[in-house]
This record gives C-alpha cells, sequence and structure tokens, in this order.
C-alpha cells in the first residue's frame, strides 16, 4: 500500500518535471517566434539617432514620422506598391477560389469520359514548382505584351491545382449530391445551383482559401520581380527587395523598420482576426480519410 | 468504381455530362496557356543558344545538349557551379529542416498528450504558425538590418563583450547559412507541428489505451505504434519540405542581395536560375529550370503516389459511409 502511494507519488512529481520542462520549451519557441517581430516594431518607433545608439526594448515617440517618411519616401512608393498589391492579391484569391470551386465540383459531380484522366493530371501536376516554367512563363508574357501588367499575375490563379485538391476533398465530406438532385428537380440550371446553392455550403473552404492564397499572392516575390520592373507597378516584395540592394548605411533606419512593419502588416491583421480559422485550415488540408 | 453504380446515376450522367466539360474548362484553358506552353517554352530553350552579349542578341541557336554540358562543366577554378549550389540549397535546407522536424514531433507529442495536458495550445498554436504567413523577403530583410553591422543585436552582443566590432555577420559562411537556416526553420516548425498533430489526432486512441494496458512506456508507445501510424503523413510532411526546399529564394536572395554572399556559399539553385533569367541568358536558364524540373518530378512522383494511395482509401471510406446517392 504505501509503496502504491510513493509509486503514485514519484509519478506525480514525474510528471510535474515533464510539465516544467515542456512548458519551458514552449515559452522559449514563443519568444523565439516573436522576438524579432518585437524588435521591429519596436525600432519603427525609434528615429536614426535613435536606432545609432543600438538595443532597446523600448518604444519611443517616433513612430508617426517614420510612417510619414516612409509613406513619402521619393524612391520606394510603398502606398502604390501595397495599393498594387493588394488588388493583385484580392483578385487572386477570388479568382483561385471560385474557379478550383467549379473545377472541382466539375470533376465531383459530373460523370464525363476523361474524368479520371483529369484528376490523375491536377494531382501529378500539383507539386511542379511555378520557378521550373517561369522562364517561358516571361517569354509568352513578354510577346503578348503583359510586362508590367497586372493579368499575368492575376488570371494564372484560376489554375491552382492545390486549391482544388482541397475543395475536392471538401465537396466529398461536406456536399450532399441529392441537394443537386432537389434542385435539378426545382428546375434550377447547373450554373445556378452551383452559385447559389454549392457555394453557401462551401463558404468555410472558400473563406479558408482566400485567405491563403490572398496571403501567397501578397508574399510572392519571384516570379512578379521578373515581370514588372515600372515603379508604379511593383509590388511591396519587391520594394522590400529593393531596399536591400540600396546603399542602406545611408538610409534612415526608423523608415526601413517602418517599410518592414508596412510590408507585412496587412497579413498580421489578417491572422490576429482570423487565425482559428487558418489554423484549422492547415489542419483540414493535411488529414484526409 | 463504375460496377457500383445504379442504372439511374448512369442515365443522369450522361445527360449532364456536358457541364463536367464546362466546368473544368477554365481551369484547364488557363493551365494551358499560362503554365503548359511556358513548360514547354523553357525545355525547348534549354537546347538553343540565346544570350545577350552587351547590346548585341546572339542566337537563338539550336545547340542541342550544349548548355547542358556547360552547365556540369568546372569552372576556372574546378568547382562545378550547379553542384556547388545544389549542396548550399541542401545544407541550408538540412540545417533548418532538422531542427525543425525534431521540435514539431515534440510539439506534436506535447500537444496531444493527454496526461500532460497542456494548457494554452491555441495561443501556442496561433503564436508559432505565424512566421509561416510573414512574408518572406521582409522577414529576410528584418534579418538583414538586425544583425547588419550597425543593427541592434550586434550592438546587444558587443555590449555583452560577446563580440568586438569588427565581427560582421555577413562575412562567414557558417553565420549567413545560419540565418537562412533559421529563418527557414521559424517559418515551418509551426506548420509542420499543426499537420503532425492532426496526425496524431487521427490515430485510434484505442490503440494507445491498449498498449500503455500492456505496459508499454511512453518511448515504446512512440516508437511502436505512433510512429509507424503516422509515417505515411510524416513521409509526406518531409517530402513536401524537400519540395520546399529546392525552391529556396526569396530569403537567401534578399538577404545577400542576391550575391550568396560571402563566395556564393549562400546561393541557392533558384537563384541561380534568377541570375541567368535576369540577364536574359534564356539557354542556361532552360538548362537549370530542367534540372530543378526533374529533382521535382522525382519528388513530387513520390507525393503523389501517397496521396493518391490514400485518397482511394478516404474514397472507398466515404462510399461506404454514405452509400451511393445519385
Amino acid at each position: 500500500m504505501s509503496k502504491n502511494i510513493s509509486e503514485n507519488t514519484m509519478g506525480k512529481i514525474k510528471l510535474t518535471i515533464l510539465r516544467v520542462i515542456v512548458y519551458a520549451i514552449l515559452i522559449f519557441l514563443t519568444f523565439l517566434c516573436l522576438f524579432f517581430f518585437y524588435l521591429m516594431i519596436i525600432n519603427a518607433t525609434r528615429s536614426n539617432a535613435q536606432l545609432a545608439t543600438g538595443f532597446s526594448l523600448l518604444p519611443k515617440e517616433n513612430f508617426f514620422v517614420n510612417l510619414k517618411n516612409a509613406w513619402n519616401d521619393a524612391s520606394i512608393n510603398i502606398p502604390r506598391g501595397m495599393l498594387n498589391s493588394l488588388i493583385i492579391a484580392l483578385s487572386a484569391a477570388i479568382l483561385t477560389t471560385y474557379f478550383s470551386a467549379l473545377t472541382a465540383y466539375g470533376v465531383h459531380v459530373y460523370d464525363f469520359k476523361g474524368k479520371r484522366f483529369v484528376f490523375t493530371f491536377i494531382m501529378a501536376v500539383m507539386m511542379i514548382p511555378a520557378q521550373v516554367s517561369a522562364l517561358g512563363f516571361v517569354q509568352l508574357m513578354t510577346k503578348m505584351n503583359l510586362l508590367n501588367s497586372y493579368i499575368p499575375l492575376i488570371i494564372p490563379s484560376i489554375a491552382a491545382p492545390v486549391v482544388f485538391f482541397y475543395m475536392k476533398q471538401y465537396m466529398e465530406s461536406v456536399l450532399p449530391l441529392d441537394i443537386i438532385g432537389a434542385a435539378r428537380v426545382d428546375g434550377s440550371s447547373e450554373f445556378r445551383t452551383f452559385n447559389t446553392i454549392v457555394l453557401p455550403i462551401m463558404k468555410p473552404a472558400l473563406a479558408v482559401q482566400m485567405i491563403f492564397s490572398f496571403v501567397s499572392s501578397w508574399n510572392n516575390y519571384f516570379v512578379p520581380a521578373l515581370l514588372l520592373d515600372k515603379a508604379e507597378m511593383k509590388t511591396v516584395p519587391i520594394m522590400i527587395a529593393q531596399l536591400r540592394s540600396a546603399d542602406y548605411s545611408k538610409f534612415d533606419m526608423g523608415k526601413v523598420y517602418m517599410f518592414i512593419l508596412l510590408a507585412i502588416l496587412p497579413v498580421l491583421i489578417v491572422y490576429i482576426f482570423l487565425s482559428k480559422s487558418i489554423i484549422k485550415g492547415v489542419t483540414a488540408g493535411s488529414v484526409k480519410g | 468504381m463504375k460496377k457500383t453504380e445504379t442504372g439511374t446515376r448512369k442515365i443522369k450522367s450522361v445527360s449532364y455530362a456536358k457541364w463536367g466539360y464546362i466546368f473544368i474548362t477554365p481551369f484547364f484553358l488557363t493551365y494551358f496557356v499560362f503554365t503548359l506552353i511556358p513548360q514547354f517554352l523553357t525545355i525547348y530553350n534549354s537546347f538553343f543558344e540565346t544570350y545577350r552579349d552587351g547590346l548585341t542578341q546572339i542566337g537563338p541557336n539550336f545547340v542541342g545538349l550544349e548548355n547542358y554540358a556547360t552547365l556540369f562543366a568546372p569552372d576556372p577554378s574546378g568547382t562545378v557551379l550547379i553542384f556547388k549550389y545544389a549542396l548550399n540549397t541542401l545544407v541550408m535546407w538540412f540545417a533548418g529542416a532538422l531542427p525543425q522536424f525534431v521540435i514539431a514531433m515534440l510539439l506534436a507529442l506535447f500537444f496531444t498528450s493527454y496526461r500532460l495536458n497542456i494548457k494554452g495550445q491555441s495561443f501556442f498554436k496561433t503564436v508559432i504558425y505565424m512566421p509561416n504567413l510573414i512574408m518572406a523577403a521582409a522577414f529576410s530583410m528584418l534579418f538583414f538590418t538586425l544583425f547588419s553591422r550597425v543593427g541592434p543585436i550586434q550592438g546587444l552582443l558587443e555590449s555583452w563583450g560577446v563580440l568586438d566590432h569588427s565581427f560582421d555577420f555577413f562575412a562567414f559562411r557558417i553565420t549567413v547559412r545560419g540565418m537562412v537556416a533559421l529563418m527557414n526553420f521559424l517559418m515551418w516548425f509551426g506548420n509542420t507541428t499543426i499537420v503532425l498533430m492532426a496526425g496524431i489526432m487521427g490515430i485510434d486512441q484505442a490503440l494507445f489505451e491498449s498498449a500503455t494496458i500492456d505496459g508499454a512506456n511512453s518511448v515504446q508507445v512512440f516508437f511502436q505504434v505512433t510512429m509507424p501510424l503516422l509515417m505515411p503523413i510524416f513521409v509526406y510532411c518531409l517530402i513536401t519540405a524537400m519540395i520546399g526546399g529546392i525552391q529556396m529564394f526569396d530569403v537567401p536572395q534578399v538577404l545577400t542581395k542576391g550575391d550568396g554572399i560571402p563566395n556564393g556559399t549562400t546561393r541557392t539553385l533558384v537563384m541561380y536560375l534568377n541570375g541567368y533569367l535576369r540577364t536574359k541568358n534564356y539557354g542556361m536558364a532552360g538548362a537549370i529550370s530542367v534540372i530543378i524540373f526533374i529533382i521535382t518530378g522525382v519528388l513530387g512522383a513520390i507525393v503523389y503516389r501517397m496521396l493518391s494511395a490514400q485518397y482511394k482509401d478516404s474514397g472507398r471510406k466515404h462510399r461506404e459511409r454514405r452509400g451511393n446517392v445519385l
């Protein structure tokens, strides 16, 4: 009996120690994830002279001065860049979710010759990165006179194999086919059924994919940098990379931190409000069956 | 599959088949124009000599496999650049991926453990996933400013007496690679944690219970029950991480201004490709693209096989669960 009790307490002590270690690891990782961004925000509130004095964990009062300087910078037109990025990312997000759902619906609901091939093909090309066709893409866009245009950064998002796959999986778990049959009986056309009955059912999946698509488009650097060289067409990541190529020793560093903050702010805001559904989306995208 | 379908479904599907084609047309049209044609153009370019010499445009002249021969030929110092850059990519990927998978696995086990019963899980998950959504170019620029010689990290370490003023984080291979690896780690370990967690939670709880009743300790449970059952998801994560690693570009490009300092030791394959695209040497850019295409193709094929196996599985389960509607 007493042996049992001591074993029990031993177990409890062990568990407590283990818990302490686990929380310590978690707190360390939390610190690591937030530290650099914390420094960024703090430094965005400091003047160039204050920044030259080195490290500080406390904010200063220069936030709005830096914001004004960054916003009105002559060589890096960040408001224009944010507008360009916003237009591209929003349009891409809407197109990619709508057409991926449409394509998935086409494959999911209808039976047609070559359907298996269609599905296999999309799965097979899913993992091919954009970089390996970038050369041909740039060449083709040059020939089509689409350099310095939004179009090559928006229209291709209609064909997004990964989003298609997600939508297809989602339909399999939530979309009852008899609803479609019922809509047909009621005389609804196929497009109408999709737009007014299927899309509302798909809302959670659409929302999640819209967020992911917006974020990846907002952050996209490689291909846009090859297509856009006119100052007024540049997107945010191109401008950030441009900052790095500038002679930073002559720069107002407070302004530089502000640029970086502005570049990630929209995504950060989206994340603060929607982190729950974003994390759910990651989870749902990973496990099937 | 056909055999299990009822007669009514066949009649219905025949009459609606054209809608299937209509609904998938935008996707395929777009894919054809913006991906498939560029893909063929890229491969096609790799067999031609096309570049600019000053203001003169050379080519395109058909040269067969000469671009590939050039790509794998040693430069004057005796290094084959593509191997060097491939190795850089691999080293930096591995240095980030190793802690990424170890930590993610540990966190996934912590979070799913009933015994530990970790509080504040959704807070921790929110925090560790956050860097994944941050613009890589901006994150990298942030690291540059923080670690630059006039930056706060250097200042802090100097005031602690750890470094003296002559130290430069960007002068050493190990520190620059280390920064790239650290950023990649921070950007991806949260994502991997969430995916692995979902995998562990998908395992039948009764298996853990019966293993524990049989007297297995937690280490045994992990190696004999959790790990084998988690293997497909783990391998899927690993290979998609590898495919991501091959594409490594934004972070080292911005951090090193595209130069791969010091001495090209942080230059990745895609940075190499980007260099040729910028100077409009389309022959060499084509050849590098094809090499990257082949590597991702092999890795992608593994993912494809896993996904389709899993897909058939879930499809079967799904049909069993719902029966055959329509």
